[in-house]
């Protein structure tokens, strides 16, 4: 049988199947089981409480659904006293997203969080594209990235830093390589992209917030290769999100460069599918012979890509 | 199953009669077999579901999340959840009263005799009856009525009285009143043709019940306004009351914060989750929507 296993820096994950922050929450235990995951990540943490955006949040479009739900929370207190208990009770590496819009408020959440025993992980997350009206965040410029990654990695109390960049960036490869020389452990690339959806019925925007993120299988492909390019420049591991439906979309990433993946969408539309997509993974490798997973990281063939277009053609695939 | 199954989504719902492999969840994914899908009305569709006995646990209140066809090519992306309108475990069935009108309730309306629907559920937090209470007052709207009718099957079981006010548009979309009957619940049909639904006049039915003893605690669903005249006489005469709340969701369990509506309590006004936190809320906390 396969060992589904892998490593992101010290964390040891026994497979590489985790939620996406914001789409997962302890609750989910009541329809499967959570021990069986890749890891628990917690919805996305601020310091002070925050309501969240206005409703409506969440709007169907003609490829996926954009929403804009804005961190809501009650803020480091509640988390630290009631929402982690939660999460110590299942087994898997806890991995908690966290965001500020100002530096050196995030380095004092961050020191929070690290102080935590049952906090494995600090997930950085500059790159929610609805916390304002305005898309902006940390992960849109190299700068800004490199000097929130500096700040958050000092109060790390040596504990890993995975850090979220954005889809939104326009060289998110730049991004990626700041991110790494300000001291990111790992990327989790990506959030989701910055979208708009007018209603014609009353010419309003169909969301609170007016601005969404589109959450969609559709991504899969640009996310894909976001993360092979971002692979083929850093030496840090990443984890991939973005429209994993099904075991072959995790193989598909593990290939691009990815050490393992995150999930929102698929587990909204079927809440037992991360657990299923675990165990299809798992007869997946099996039916191929494949020993260890991490066999598939950055195993995809394309050295031998500059073909000569008439050559090309005459190949049978 | 083989990877052949699930080239699009994957495919882990539990059939009827399939070995359970999360027997000790309290929710589940399931599909359920179309034993029928008929119109009560020119409005209204009646599907009865075949499903896993895990699902029956369903309780009055709680909901499931639909993952309903696609009525016109284009994909249906998110869930729609809907509460139960009656368990029968005898038959192994869960049944659904929905409007056809928004998309996926329209693909829904096109399931027939022995198509298979995924469902996932039970969800959310239910009505509660308190021992004290002889007699209840349901109040529902529309569609309402639909989330109210399987209450009114628990009270019939606990031997507590049911008045129940049914508010409709016109005598044609007026639902569920056999239903109510065949429970024992006292019916009364307002209807908005003859203006017997207008707020005075149903204020005026319920403080003459109210009068009678026949007010141990309200329960409504369906109706911004008549949630706030139930507010207005529950606080006035010191009677507890429930209502049910409806919102768009997505996760179903609590996880996304999609579904939020605003709820005042002790006067501090606050955002509660409509699939976790509800949907069925202490009535007074509610603001309407």
């Amino acid at each position: 049988m396969v060992d589904l296993s892998v490593k992101i820096g010290d964390i040891t994950m026994q497979n590489p199947v985790t939620p996406a922050s914001g789409a997962f929450s302890w609750e989910y235990n009541d329809v499967i089981d959570l021990n069986r995951l890749g890891g628990l990540v917690a919805k996305t943490i601020c310091r002070e409480p925050r309501l969240g955006n206005p409703t409506p949040r969440m709007a169907e479009t003609e490829a996926g659904i954009i929403q804009s739900i804005g961190l809501p929370g009650k803020g480091i207190e509640y988390f630290v006293d009631h929402i982690v208990p939660e999460y110590a009770k299942f087994k898997p590496p806890l991995i908690v997203s966290c965001s500020s819009d100002n530096i050196s408020e995030f380095a004092l959440l961050t020191e929070e969080l690290a102080r935590m025993p049952d906090v494995d992980v600090i997930e950085a997350n500059i790159s929610c594209p609805t916390r304002n009206l305005t898309g902006q965040n940390f992960a849109m410029h190299e700068d800004y990235t490199s000097d929130a990654v500096k700040a958050i990695k000092a109060k790390c109390a040596g504990k890993p830093l995975w850090v979220k960049l954005s889809p939104n960036a326009g060289d998110i490869v730049s991004i990626a390589l700041a991110a790494e020389a300000a001291g990111a452990d790992c990327l989790v690339i990506a959030n989701t992209f910055l979208s708009l959806k007018i209603r014609t019925d009353n010419f309003r925007p169909a969301l609170g917030n007016k601005f969404g993120g589109l959450v969609s299988p559709a991504l899969k492909p640009i996310v894909l290769r976001m993360v092979y390019q971002v692979a083929k420049q850093v030496k840090i591991p990443i984890i991939g999100i973005g429209g994993v439906t099904k075991a072959e979309d995790v193989v598909e990433y593990m290939l691009a460069g990815a050490s393992a993946v995150g999930i929102g969408y698929a587990g909204f539309r079927n809440p037992t599918a991360l657990v299923q997509i675990i165990d299809d993974l798992e007869r997946w490798c099996d039916e191929r012979g494949i020993k260890k997973i991490t066999e598939l990281i950055g195993a995809v063939k394309d050295d031998d890509m500059e073909m000569d277009p008439l050559v090309a053609a005459s190949h049978g695939v | 199953m083989s990877l052949e199954h699930c080239e699009k989504y994957t495919d882990s719902a539990l059939r009827v009669g399939e070995v359970d492999r999360y027997p000790q969840r309290v929710a589940g994914e399931f599909i359920g077999e179309v034993v029928g899908n008929d119109w009560v009305n020119k409005e209204y569709k009646h599907l009865i579901l075949k499903v896993h006995e895990r699902a029956l646990a369903a309780y009055a209140g709680q909901f499931f999340h639909l993952l309903c066809p696609t009525p016109d090519g284009a994909e249906v992306w998110m869930r729609r959840p809907m509460s139960v309108y009656r368990v029968d475990k005898a038959a192994s069935q869960l049944e659904f009263l929905y409007k056809c009108e928004g998309r996926g309730t329209r693909g829904m309306g096109m399931l027939a005799k022995g198509d298979e629907f995924n469902i996932a559920g039970p969800l959310g937090k239910g009505f509660k009856l308190d021992p004290a209470w002889k007699n209840i007052v349901v109040l529902g709207r529309g569609v309402g009525l639909a989330t109210l009718a399987p209450l009114s099957q628990l009270a019939a079981e606990k031997k507590v009285g049911v008045t129940a006010i049914l508010s409709a548009r016109n005598p044609d979309v007026v639902m569920s009143k056999d239903l109510f009957d065949s429970l024992g619940a006292k019916t009364l049909t307002v209807l908005d043709t003859d203006k017997t639904s207008d707020v005075a006049n149903v204020e005026k039915i319920i403080e003459g019940l109210i009068k009678e003893k026949k007010a141990d605690a309200f329960f409504t669903c369906g109706s911004s306004r008549l949630l706030k005249l139930m507010q207005q006489l529950g606080k006035k005469h010191g009677i507890p009351g429930q209502v049910a709340m409806e919102q768009i969701m997505v996760c179903g369990v609590g996880a996304c914060y999609v579904c939020m509506r605003t709820f005042e309590i002790d006067g501090v006004k606050t955002l509660k989750r409509v699939c976790r936190d509800g949907p069925v809320f202490d009535m007074q906390t509610a603001v309407g929507w």
